[in-house]
């Protein structure tokens, strides 16, 4: 729960921002690592929970992925691609080690010109939704969001939104979490972007 | 108290803790009446100080505890109302208070018309979070207290004091389950004051609060709109929009809006606002409205993240 994520869509792009901490009880092992995966040219996942869980399942949906494009030469659409994750996640929950992982999913679909959000927790609930967050910071950014989100927004005003919502966390959140690192997928492929 | 404890416990004859109930009788040759009048506080009289019935057990607070945790006990006897969402904040001009209605034991709604903000003079305001009897309890004998001040000083009491006087009399209860989270709200000579003051004895002076279950959400709102410039009109606004985020995310807070304004020559009482009403339709015809409602549907109705409008189609 102290790790922290959030994501939105604004015109034609989709954002997600993630804390980079590493921690092991209370401490913290490394202040710049990377929770935001890549998962193909159009769809990424940020992710946070059990350490361990998290970049095993993380390259696992990777690599399936990555088989399902050699096979069929296509990638799946961020909604299939999601719908798979879920599921696993799902079969995963009902097995005798289930993976405790929480996910932000974004990603962009050429076929409908649409970003797409996903928020999915280790439960296997999956929702497409305009913004989302996993952490102690969904306390403060939901409001923040419902307020200020805007699905049309330019990328600066989106980066602005976003930085609202960090900023929020840093003030009112007791725990420091660092550095956020930002991605940005849009119709030509995935980046990070800096704040 | 007594009744309270014959209630509950297995049988009145076979209490195993009976020299308490002596004790509780000893208490009883106070009359209710005189208990809590300024008769029974102002004056010693022949009793000693008077103090409150407590259960008589080893751990009163304990036993309170085992009858009202209803996180560890779900089906526990009495439910302390908890879930509220209350804010005031300092600007330029005045102090901006607004709480939710929502009165909630355990998952049950209680009431969705509860006055958290306790007038206690026309000068001082004070928010009510936690045990809704606790905080108006203290808050009218804090009015009682302050009266009495500027019948004996010939002048107002200043904001600091009365919520360090309150302050000092939660902390003396401090361990024996008195549960309280409020802002104290006023002006004196020193301009607009506000104070945080809960049950564990903490008191702090500031520019932004907000407590509750909700108040990471208000939080969320206030902190993002805040500037110390704001006019009185963005203040209110601001004001409304906080509680409305918090009555629509968190299931502890809701109903309706109750909002004042703290100004030079008192407080004044703007009005109560329908969250749901908000939601859909916006405050009305209020001064700050933008106009419409604040829901995130509804304000962003018709609009699509989609690009496909800005991509060049004729390569």
């Amino acid at each position: 729960m102290a790790e922290c994520s959030f994501g939105l869509v604004g015109k034609g792009y989709v954002l997600i921002a993630s804390d980079t901490s590493a921690s092991r009880s209370i401490v913290k092992m490394k202040e710049n690592e990377d929770k935001i995966k890549g998962l193909g040219p159009n769809l990424m996942m940020a992710y946070g929970g059990e350490p361990g869980d998290t970049i095993q399942f993380a390259e696992y949906v990777e690599r399936n992925l990555r088989l399902y494009h050699i096979r069929h030469n296509h990638t799946l659409r961020p909604a299939s691609a999601a719908a798979w994750i879920r599921r696993s996640l799902a079969d995963s929950l009902r097995s005798r080690h289930p993976y405790s992982v929480n996910l932000i999913l974004g990603g962009y679909d050429h076929t409908s010109s649409m970003p797409n959000l996903y928020w999915i927790d280790y439960l296997g609930t999956m929702v497409e939704v305009p913004f989302a967050a996993h952490g102690y910071g969904a306390y403060f950014a939901l409001a923040t969001l419902d307020r200020f989100h805007d699905p049309e927004a330019t990328l600066e005003e989106g980066l602005e939104t976003l930085k609202r919502c960090i900023n929020e966390v840093e003030k009112r959140l007791i725990i420091s979490l660092g550095k956020f690192m930002v991605k940005i997928i849009d119709r030509n492929g995935m980046r990070e972007v800096e704040l | 108290m007594n009744t309270f404890v014959s209630r509950f416990a297995p049988s009145s004859s076979a209490l195993p803790h009976s020299k308490g109930a002596i004790a509780v009788e000893d208490d009883e040759k106070y009359s209710d009446l005189t208990w809590g009048s300024q008769a029974g506080f102002g004056h010693l009289g022949t009793k000693g100080i008077p103090s409150f019935k407590v259960p008589s057990l080893a751990d009163p607070s304990a036993f309170l505890r085992m009858h009202t945790d209803d996180y560890a006990d779900p089906s526990c006897r009495i439910k302390i109302q908890h879930g509220t969402t209350t804010l005031a904040f300092r600007f330029k001009g005045g102090i901006i208070v607004a709480v939710d209605s929502r009165a909630t034991a355990g998952s049950y709604i209680a009431s969705g018309t509860v006055k958290k903000v306790i007038e206690i003079n026309p000068y001082l305001l004070g928010t009510m979070a936690g045990g809704a009897a606790d905080c108006q309890y203290w808050e009218t004998y804090l009015g009682i207290e302050c009266r009495l001040h500027e019948l004996r000083n010939r002048e107002r009491i200043s904001v600091a004091a009365a919520s360090k006087f309150l302050s000092n009399l939660v902390y003396s209860y401090k361990g024996m389950g008195l549960s309280m989270g409020t802002m104290i709200c006023g002006w004196d000579k020193t301009g607009p004051a506000l104070f945080y003051v809960d049950s564990d004895g903490t008191r702090l002076k500031g520019d932004i609060f907000s407590v509750g279950s909700g108040s990471t959400y208000a939080y969320g709102v206030l902190d993002q709109g805040y500037h110390w410039d704001l006019s009185d009109e963005d203040a209110q606004e601001l004001g409304r929009r906080s509680i409305y985020a918090a009555g629509h995310r968190d299931a502890y807070s809701g109903n309706t809006i109750n909002l004042y304004h703290v100004k030079e020559q008192g407080w004044e009482f703007l009005g109560n606002y329908d969250v749901t009403k908000m939601h859909y339709d916006g405050p009305g015809n209020v001064p700050g409205a933008t106009g419409g409602g604040y829901g995130y549907e509804v304000r962003t109705a018709g609009r699509s993240a989609s690009d496909a409008d800005a991509i060049d189609t004729s390569a």
